[in-house]
């Protein structure tokens, strides 16, 4: 099977006060204008874009960095799986000579724009399932995604038998790798069990601490056939596959026969069978970590536990630094900054180059970057050094 | 007009017939006319057999409690003074579940299994919302 590379990574500052100081398009375009530079190319050679869901436009972008021969613009609409489902497309536009370059930029001003709270007050058709959503969750005060995935967390924690402290221990974990991360917006700031656990509660069972950051920022990477990256500078990273898959129905989160069966129950095994790889095959997993529980059932629906299993899964140092699969190096959403699941793949990249120091993984060959998005959108990549 | 300043479904389509019947205090959910399988929310046609016919079918109003969330802290501004307040996936006894809230119960009582039953609550002239009551099991 033909391999597409990742050859150019980018990204702004990550912030909370004062604040990006750009526009939302203009974070992207910084990130993306890094990335392309790294990778050694000029803009006019980027001839496709994949812009985050309704974050951007491929003209703008395009028509801002000159990206003169544009040829190839899609948008996978799965929220915070968009990017490791990008690359799924991506790979098979520049395989398929769809174009030779494809750029996938993200970035928002998570802080000082609008917040998710106010998006969903002034714009239901922002909140997947448009009209259901309208109609039968707000209403009830069923408004944010906190609260949306944490029934499925309750749910977990009945029927498992999950607690508080393994959600905890994800999250202490971000916060750890963090603090080796000097661009994390929580770098410098440790946590322990007690602040976790004594943080206010947002949506039982998530505490504040559960919860992702709302930060400004960007990141971007770039993607090109194997062919084309072999003349390129930076050492090339390979998408060995990528899948994405849905949950059902994706519209509506209560009425699943199988709550637990999200997009990556579908993806993983697609993209491990096309790599001819297995879950302990991976080095370490970016997990796009929304929230803590995503995490713990992400790796129980790519296989890296049995669900249900989760929960003892991350206990113990399983997932940190010099653990069986550390998870999230950079400190995720949860403790790097809310960069829309781009970060994690930028993460990823790095950590299959090497030379991250005290903070990358021993001898690392393989990895895995999940994303989640919407009602439970799941997509992954499989990349290699 | 009423002052209720809270999130209201649209009365339109589907919605309109749903809400109206919960204004007549009854909970109705489509039920395919060809292999009687019960959904919710509203959909064009069964996703079970393909058939577009279907009958808004009486429920018989009871469930249980499927699972929960508390929420401490409102994301949304009109329930900003309402936290903490539960919010709750009801399995119908007839399979298909709806989100509502159990009324009377606090959020340390709440527990997944316990029975309930619909009521309905007037929060304007037009939309009566569907809610449910604990009952002995
Ligand atoms: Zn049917």
């Amino acid at each position: 099977m033909k391999e597409a590379c990742i050859v150019g990574i980018g990204e702004t500052d990550y912030c909370r006060k004062p604040g990006s100081g750009l526009s939302q398009l203009g974070v992207q375009l910084q990130a993306s204008a890094r990335a392309i530079g790294e990778a050694g190319l000029k803009a006019s050679e980027i001839d496709g874009i994949m812009p985050f869901p309704n974050l951007g436009r491929a003209e703008e972008i395009a028509a801002n960095l000159g990206c003169e021969n544009l040829r190839y613009a899609a948008t996978i609409h799965m929220g915070g799986a968009a990017p490791a489902a990008s690359l799924q497309s991506a790979a098979a536009a520049v395989n398929s000579g769809m174009a030779n370059y494809v750029l996938l930029p993200a970035g928002w001003n998570g802080y000082s724009g609008a917040r998710v709270r106010q998006t969903v007050s002034q714009d239901v058709s922002s909140i997947p399932g448009g009209a259901i959503a309208r109609d039968y969750y707000l209403p009830f005060g069923f408004t944010a995604p906190p609260q949306w995935y944490s029934v499925m967390a309750r749910r977990h924690m009945h029927e498992f038998g999950t607690r508080s402290e393994q959600l905890g221990a994800i999250a202490l974990t971000m916060r750890k790798h963090a603090q080796l991360n000097p661009k994390a917006v929580m770098h410098g700031k440790p946590m322990t069990m007690d602040d976790y656990l004594a943080s206010p509660m947002l949506a039982d069972p998530y505490r504040f601490f559960d919860c992702c950051l709302e930060t400004d920022g960007g990141a971007a990477v770039v993607v090109t056939s194997a062919e084309r990256a072999r003349d390129l500078p930076t050492r090339p990273v390979r998408i060995l596959a990528a899948a994405c898959g849905q949950p059902y129905p994706a519209d509506e989160i209560t009425n699943r026969r199988d709550i637990f069966k999200t997009g990556l129950t579908i993806a993983a095994p697609e993209a491990f069978g096309k790599a001819g790889l297995t879950p302990s095959d991976a080095d370490f997993a970016m997990i796009y970590d929304c929230f803590t529980f995503e995490v713990l059932q992400q790796l129980e629906e790519a296989g890296f536990c049995q669900r249900g299993e989760g929960g003892s899964f991350v206990e113990g140092g399983r997932i940190e630094l010099g653990g069986e699969l550390p998870v999230n190096t950079h400190g995720g959403l949860l403790s790097e900054a809310h960069v829309l699941g781009m970060s994690h793949i930028v993460e990823a990249v790095r950590q299959l180059r090497g030379g991250l120091g005290e903070r990358q993984v021993k001898d690392a060959q393989v990895g895995v970057v999940t994303g989640w998005g919407d009602f439970g959108d799941g997509s992954i990549a499989l990349l290699a050094r | 007009m009423s002052e209720y300043e809270k999130p209201l479904p649209v009365l339109e389509g589907f919605s309109a017939d749903f809400y109206g019947f919960c204004k007549q205090g009854e909970l109705r959910f489509q039920r395919c006319s060809e292999c009687q399988a019960w959904r919710h929310v509203p959909r064009e046609l069964c996703a079970e057999c393909g058939s577009w016919d279907w009958e808004w079918a009486l429920s018989s109003g009871k469930g249980e409690v499927f699972t929960f969330t508390v929420v401490g802290r409102a994301l949304h501004p009109a329930f900003a003074e309402d936290g903490p307040y539960a919010v709750t996936v009801v399995q119908m006894d007839e399979g298909v579940r709806v989100l509502s809230k159990v009324q009377g119960v606090s959020p340390e009582e709440l527990a997944i299994g316990m029975r309930v039953e619909v009521g309905f609550e007037a929060v304007t002239d037009a939309i009566h919302l569907p809610i449910f009551n604990r009952v002995s099991a």
